[in-house]
């Protein structure tokens, strides 16, 4: 591997308070690469996310994305990293007052102007291709169950074809069917844009079939590696995780 | 290696049309190129259009949509559609875009205009007379349940009590002190100003005790705390119903009417008498001071002559509309806050609503005490 990795942090740390959440944090994604996040709840996954993309100050460590180094990044460099990422959050965080379709038109309307109907084209392909009925276009979030409005996200996450997927527990709440459907959309996104993955996720499937390589979060710091030299590793929290009664549901670790 | 995308119309060949992408095909940069292929104009005569790709380096899903709309184009006027030079995996891309489907709804159809402003009047008519008879029953749903803990006072959360009436009471002494002394202040001085042309000074004393404390200390009071905190009780409770905790609590068994309405509405309904009764001192104050300042009345002169005509009854009078007044401001901002839904928008709305209508409220119930007082000759 010659490219540098798309996302670098070094040294991460990071507190609410007094309480200490990472205590230095490295870690490598390279371009193309689908990386899974475990660790116990609360433990500092979704938090490990919001301080990657900026949305959190970190107490030190460095990260870097795409080559720009977050947290000292002017307005301008910054809202353009911006479109080359896309998040998806734990809860979906869709805004409420407006349609499915609006919420993915509004990430379209960062860009110079596309012809309306082209527009509305790549509104339904979107949703289209999260598995949503094509009604829901029209319908506000309050109107959609909760695992769909996890695919709407997804939908407005991947409006900018971005670069950079970072995705909260995306198949929390889906019907095993649509899961493993979404895993094969991960996987496709990879393979057709070059997409690299970020994802927080408690799903050993999604873990086992599509990550590269699977961080873990344990006593505030993470080990990396892939699925089979995890299965060897003595830390007895890891060692439940990958050998406890779900995994061997998901043929892991047998 | 060509950093934006571009569209190169090429000379045609054998009655064939061949256009030529380069570049990254990618939502950022479609910009320039998705307009053109747009409007391309194609021949009716039918034949052929190639699209040339070998220079594409990227293609994204917008790129797809863009190429794929091209395609539906030429099916519709006749013309055979073929791509070339594209690498394997976009091919493999635009078929999976393809192949995602075009189903797509119509928007909602937009109605006449002279239909639609006749639908929206029915509608609103509709709206608001159905709004007073929801509010009629959450009254008395209320006074029910009010009337049953009164019953078991036990049951009252004295706890939340005493934190809303810090909330909606001794916080809000600042604004509440400062607003009622400046109009005292302006009441004495329009007052002294109409009243020294018949050398009848000291008569303002009169004017200022009458209307501050029968109407103007508790209205300003009443209007300060409904914008203050009936709209915070609507904020309040509309927050939760998004967060859906009110679903949790009803599906635990907690009523939200006893949790939640109750505690606001006996703080309020405690705390307004107070404040309106701070109201009218810093407003009687705020009037001494002027007339101390503008007509040379001291403040010994201005106690005796208000010993002299004010009866206590004039301050009870004021004050006993306090408890219905908070009763109405909290009754609504509850109610208003209960009836959220969904959306944080829908919170906005409605806290803006709550205001307006207990504002309303406030003053429709003080003419009703007007016109009840005056038929007592009180
Ligand atoms: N805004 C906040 N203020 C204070 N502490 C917080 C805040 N947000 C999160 N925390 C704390 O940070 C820790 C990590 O939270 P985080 O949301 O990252 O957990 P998580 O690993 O994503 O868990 P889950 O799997 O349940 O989503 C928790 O102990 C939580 O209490
Ligand atoms: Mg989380």
């Amino acid at each position: 591997m010659t490219e540098p990795p798309v996302i670098s942090i070094r040294g991460l740390v990071s507190r609410f308070g007094s309480h200490l959440i990472h205590d230095g944090i490295d870690l490598d994604v390279n371009r193309g690469e689908i990386l899974g996040l475990v660790g116990a709840s609360g433990s500092g996954k979704s938090v490990l996310l919001r301080c990657a993309i900026g949305l959190m100050p970190t107490t030190a460590g460095h990260i870097e994305i795409l080559g720009h180094v977050t947290g000292q990044m002017g307005d301008n460099e910054a809202k353009t990293l911006r479109h080359h990422w896309g998040v998806l959050f734990q809860d979906g965080a869709l805004f409420s007052s407006l349609t499915v379709g609006e919420n993915i038109e509004i990430a379209l309307k960062q860009l110079p102007e596309l012809p309306a109907a082209l527009v509305t084209d790549i509104i339904h392909a979107k949703i289209a291709l999260v598995g949503l009925p094509a009604d829901a276009v029209h319908k506000y979030p309050s109107q959609l169950s909760g695992g769909m409005r996890k695919r709407a996200g997804l939908a407005r996450a991947l409006a900018l074809d971005p670069d950079i997927l970072f995705l909260d527990e995306p198949t929390a709440g889906l019907d095993p069917i649509g899961a493993s459907a979404f895993d094969e959309l991960i996987l496709q996104l990879r393979e057709s844009l070059g997409l690299t993955v970020f994802m927080v996720t408690h799903d050993i499937d999604s873990l086992a079939r599509i990550c590269d390589r699977i961080a873990v979060l344990v006593d505030k710091k993470l080990i990396v590696d892939t699925l089979p030299h995890l299965l060897e590793i003595p830390h007895p929290w890891v060692h439940d995780y990958f050998h406890g009664p779900r995994s061997h549901a998901a043929h892991i670790g047998e | 290696m060509t950093t934006e995308a571009r569209l190169d119309f090429l000379p045609s060949r054998d009655g064939t049309i061949r256009l030529s992408l380069s570049g990254r095909i990618e939502v950022e940069h479609l910009a320039t190129i998705a307009a053109p292929l747009e409007d391309f104009p194609l021949p009716a005569s039918g034949g052929s259009l190639v699209m040339d790709m070998t220079a594409a380096d990227t293609l994204d899903t917008a790129g797809a949509i863009m190429i794929l709309r091209m395609e539906r184009r030429c099916a519709a006027a006749g013309i055979a559609f073929s791509l070339s030079g594209l690498h394997n995996s976009a091919a493999q891309f635009l078929a999976h875009i393809r192949s995602i489907g075009e189903e797509k709804t119509p928007p909602p159809p937009i109605p006449h205009p002279v239909l639609e402003l006749l639908e929206r009047t029915g509608r609103a008519t509709f709206h608001l007379l159905a709004e007073i008879r929801d509010i009629l029953g959450f009254f008395g749903m209320l006074s029910i349940t009010l009337i049953q803990s009164l019953r078991h006072p036990s049951r009252l959360r004295g706890g939340a009590i005493l934190t809303h009436m810090e909330q909606v009471g001794l916080n809000a002494l600042p604004i509440v002190g400062l607003l009622s002394f400046l109009i005292g202040v302006v009441l004495a001085y329009q007052g002294a100003d109409q009243l020294q042309k018949f050398g009848a000074e000291l008569l303002v004393v009169n004017i200022l005790g009458v209307s501050i404390l029968r109407e103007i200390g508790i209205l300003i009071t009443a209007i300060i705390v409904a914008g203050r905190s009936g709209s915070a009780f609507t904020a309040q409770i509309g927050t939760m119903k998004v967060n859906q905790e009110i679903d949790a609590m009803l599906a635990m068994g907690l009523s939200p009417i006893e949790y939640l309405v109750q505690p606001r509405i006996f703080a309020l309904v405690l705390t307004l008498p107070l404040l309106a009764f701070y109201a009218d001192i810093t407003a009687l104050i705020g009037g001494a001071t002027m007339c101390y300042m503008s007509l040379d009345i001291t403040y010994d002169q201005f106690l005796l002559q208000f010993q002299n005509f004010i009866k206590l009854r004039t301050l009870l009078v004021g004050l006993v509309k306090a408890p219905f007044f908070a009763f109405a401001i909290a009754m609504i901002g509850c109610y208003q806050g209960l009836k959220v839904s969904g959306s944080a928008e829908s919170v906005g709305r409605l806290t803006t609503k709550s205001v307006v209508q207990s504002i309303f409220l406030v003053i429709a119930l003080d003419a009703l005490f007007s016109i009840i007082f005056a038929k007592l000759h009180l």
